[in-house]
């Protein structure tokens, strides 16, 4: 079980849900979960252009992940952000559909792209991988506060002077990054599910901000690690168990959640 | 002039054009009158998450041997309950049901794709899932397809009234004694049963552009519900058949014999019609709002 | 506008409004509102619904940019003074399911706009624990925000507005949702806050009636135009006739003030709101 594309696998599965750990916070909790999935989705639109016009794939990526994630933005302020990434969403894959229709050998890699293959990740990816992920929690960590205030009191922020605009730019921009470091590797669909899963199950778990971003990484990484090791025991896709096991984490957390609020006596509530 | 009058009879005489017009304006009413309430309640995520739940049901149903279109039904309407068991309310709320749902719907897609060997290229399978073509939709499921057009068509007649009022304020609803639950579930059931429809025939990426593009478009220039539906079933099937008479046209002009594929040649029309209103009626009406989410507001009619 | 006369001197005024004209969309929303607010003091501006408060209150806070006329914030004018300006928001609609205790709000308060996470230490803490103290908060303030009741959540966000020592506090409506009681308690809050921290508080509400005890000085808005002075002054049935520019009469009745349309008002319009081509709300 521990050869070496088992040992790249298990290290870039860490990277990703690291990351996605921490984006993904920020995406529950400012009810970003369409753009999650239209930038991703949208983006190997990117990959498919990329290979049309013989240059990097990455470099695809992640000129239509930004390009997605500025329109989602400029769109939005006109628009709900849902029908702003339901458009986007379409606008990319059109091209995607135009630029597969180009080129005939192109079809096996969209599966790849959309599923992933993560058991089969070289060497050299994860120095680009681990880059562009440091950099995504880079941009967060500097962020933090300014991103956390505008994502629950939009109001008070633009008060104090912070620019919400550009929080919403900054975010959908490191989302975009994110996909990019991810789909090549984990594919559009796995990354989409872990954006999703662990940080709302750590949202409802617990109260403090660090600490969900801390959990919702680690629940993430669990998720990634059992769901290679039972994929490699049975020989059933990745994707299928990451997407399993975030929907349990999920689960778990909700049910966790309820437990403590049964256990929160209901007079000490009248207190104040 | 008699060259184009002849090149159009045989456009309209060949029998993929013909079932891809029909397919693809019973497909574009649906999605357009299901669509208008999808963005003005905020399900638009939603929307599109059905055409990829469903297709995690078309692959299965293709491994146990039925239609895909059984998978897609069935699969849609589970995931629309499990998106109400998560209960979470608000926009918002929902937004995070639909992509935990989701997000488990992939894992199984690729679970079925995996274990499909009826398929000889599982790429082969998602690619058409996902782009879809309509030139090569069969015939023989024009009288399914009409079906559920016309199934999806009568829900939301019947429930057109409860639902707008529920749509403009849950608490008016209430208190006029709408079961708004029961609102909800129902619209949501026709939202999958309409965007089944049209992924299964025309592909993920048209399914989601048809069902927020024309809604989103006319949304712009109308606040009148009744007018909304009525232009942008108007506005959907002409960006169809606009995109299906270029993309046909464009196998003869293009230089490699190679057409322009229909599903971009439509999602092009669809977004050339959004951005012609969208930027249209912006210095007309709409003070600049921070929240553009409240300001969809329909009136009742 | 004659009717905005500024009686205090400018020395320990924090917030000077100054012939303050704002145009949008082509329509005049606030004109020639002039009006000062000492430190320590507490304003109240009134108005019904359309009647310019909040741009005027988005005005102060240089959101809205004005089309003349300016707002001197501590003698100074321009973003830079925007430090010095607490904001609480009309509606505070918090998600229960953000994972941010009250008091994690109450430090974002602090230091929400600086960049970086922020780092724990003893005087942060010591900082919003006081903040606590100061909106009675001790009940709630290591509970999930989004689930506290709408008081509390408003007593959160003041408390988060106060945090880091603004010379002047905003807030938009804060009775709006509040039952008698309720309203009655924050009003004492907020004036013993102001003179307490010696901090100028100016909040919008549509009744004047549960701050007629509190208020130093009202400013009362009609037709984007203003009158202010104190409740004694501007509550008077010539000053509001002249402002609304047609006769209208102020009632006392069982304590509470009634403005009611005078002898020669139209028909349509309807007694308490004498109307005259009032903008909406924007």
């Amino acid at each position: 079980m521990f050869q070496n594309f088992m040992i790249n696998a298990f290290e870039t599965a860490a990277i990703v849900a690291v990351v996605a750990g921490v984006v993904g916070f920020f995406t529950v909790l400012r009810g970003a979960a369409f753009p999650a999935h239209a930038i991703p989705n949208g983006a190997f639109a990117g990959a498919a252009g990329a290979s049309l016009l013989g240059i990097s794939t990455l470099v695809g990526l992640g000129v239509f992940a930004l390009g997605g994630a500025a329109m989602i933005a400029s769109l939005g302020r006109r628009e709900r952000v849902d029908v702003a990434a339901a458009l986007t969403l379409a606008l990319l894959l059109g091209l995607g559909d135009l630029f597969l229709s180009r080129s005939n050998e192109y079809a096996s890699e969209v599966f790849s792209l959309l599923f992933g293959e993560i058991l089969g990740v070289a060497s050299y990816e994860i120095l680009p991988t681990a880059v562009l992920g440091l950099l995504c929690i880079v941009v967060i960590v500097a962020l933090y506060r300014p991103l956390l205030l505008s994502s629950i009191a939009p109001d008070v922020a633009e008060a104090r002077g912070v620019n919400t605009r550009l929080m919403n730019l900054a975010f959908l921009g490191v989302l975009a990054l994110t996909t990019t470091m991810a789909v090549p590797v984990v594919g559009a669909f796995l990354i989409f599910s872990l954006l999703i899963g662990p940080p709302a199950a750590a949202l409802a778990i617990t109260d403090r901000p660090l600490r969900a971003m801390a959990l919702s990484s680690l629940i993430a990484l669990v998720t990634v690690w059992m769901a290679i090791a039972v994929s490699y025991s049975t020989n059933l896709p990745v994707g299928f168990f990451v997407g399993c096991f975030s929907g349990i984490a999920y689960a778990a957390g909700r049910w966790w959640s309820m437990r403590k609020d049964v256990a929160q006596s209901p007079r000490r509530r009248r207190l104040s | 002039m008699d060259g184009s009058t002849q090149a159009l009879t045989g456009f309209l005489s060949n029998q993929p054009v013909q079932t891809a017009l029909a397919v693809s304006a019973i497909t574009a009413l649906v999605s357009a009158a299901v669509g208008v309430f999808a963005v003005i309640r905020g399900q638009s995520f939603a929307g599109h998450a059905f055409s990829g739940i469903g297709a995690a049901g078309g692959s299965g149903a293709v491994l146990v041997g039925v239609q895909p279109l059984v998978g897609f039904v069935t699969i849609n309407v589970a995931a629309a309950g499990a998106m109400e068991m998560i209960g979470l309310r608000g926009a918002r709320g929902r937004n995070l049901a639909t992509g935990i749902v989701l997000g488990v719907a992939l894992g199984l897609s690729a679970l079925f794709l995996a274990l499909d060997t009826a398929y000889t290229s599982r790429s082969g399978t998602t690619v058409s899932i996902l782009f879809g073509s309509l030139f090569t939709v069969q015939p023989s499921l024009l009288p399914t397809v009409a079906v559920i057009g016309v199934i999806v068509a009568g829900l939301i007649a019947a429930l057109y009234r409860p639902l707008l009022l529920t749509s403009v304020s849950r608490d008016l609803a209430a208190v006029r004694g709408v079961p708004i639950r029961l609102v909800g579930i129902g619209y949501v059931v026709a939202l999958a049963l309409a965007v089944s429809l049209s992924a299964v025939t025309i592909g993920a990426i048209l399914s989601t552009a048809l069902l927020v593009g024309p809604a989103a478009t006319v949304l712009h220039v109308t606040r009148r519900t009744s007018t909304a539906l009525a232009l942008a079933a108007v506005l959907g099937v002409a960006a169809c058949w606009i995109g299906i008479l270029v993309s046909y046209a464009s196998a003869s002009w293009s230089t490699d014999a190679r057409g322009w594929p229909v599903s971009f040649c439509i999602v092009a029309v669809v977004f050339i019609f959004y951005l012609s209103t969208s930027y249209g009626s912006r210095l007309g009406r709409r003070p600049r709002s921070p929240h553009p989410a409240h300001d969809v507001s329909p009136r009742p009619d | 506008m004659s009717t905005s006369e500024r009686t205090s001197s400018g020395g320990s005024d924090v917030l000077v409004v100054e012939d303050l004209s704002v145009v949008l969309g082509g329509r005049t929303v606030l004109d020639g509102v002039g009006f000062s607010a000492a430190a320590g003091s507490f304003t109240g501006l009134i108005g019904s619904n359309g009647t310019g408060k909040t741009t005027l209150l988005k005005t102060i806070l240089g959101i809205v940019q004005p089309t003349s006329g300016r707002v001197l914030i501590d003698g100074g004018a321009g973003s830079r003074q925007r430090p010095l300006v607490g904001y609480v928001p009309q509606k505070i609609e918090l998600e229960p399911d953000a994972p941010l205790r009250a008091r994690d709000l109450i430090g974002l308060g602090l230091d929400g706009n600086r960049l970086g996470i922020p780092w724990p230490s003893a005087n942060r803490r010591r900082l919003i624990d006081a903040m606590i103290d100061a909106v009675n908060a001790n009940g709630f303030a290591d509970r999930r925000v989004g689930l506290l009741s709408g008081g509390e959540q408003q007593r959160v966000m003041i408390a988060h507005a106060l945090i880091s020592r603004p010379r002047l506090l905003l807030l938009d409506e804060p009775l709006a949702n509040l039952d008698i009681t309720n309203s009655h308690e924050v009003v004492k809050l907020l004036s013993h806050i102001a003179t307490d921290q010696n901090i100028a508080i100016v909040l919008t509400a549509h009744d004047m009636n549960p701050l007629l005890q509190a208020m130093d000085r009202i400013v009362y808005l009609a037709g984007g135009r203003a009158a202010s002075g104190t409740t004694a002054e501007v509550v008077r049935s010539e000053t509001l006739s002249d402002l609304y520019g047609h006769p209208v009469e102020v009632v006392h009745a069982g304590g509470r003030v009634l403005v009611v349309a005078g002898e020669c008002a139209d028909d349509e319009n309807p007694p308490t709101s004498p109307p005259r081509d009032e903008p909406g709300v924007v």
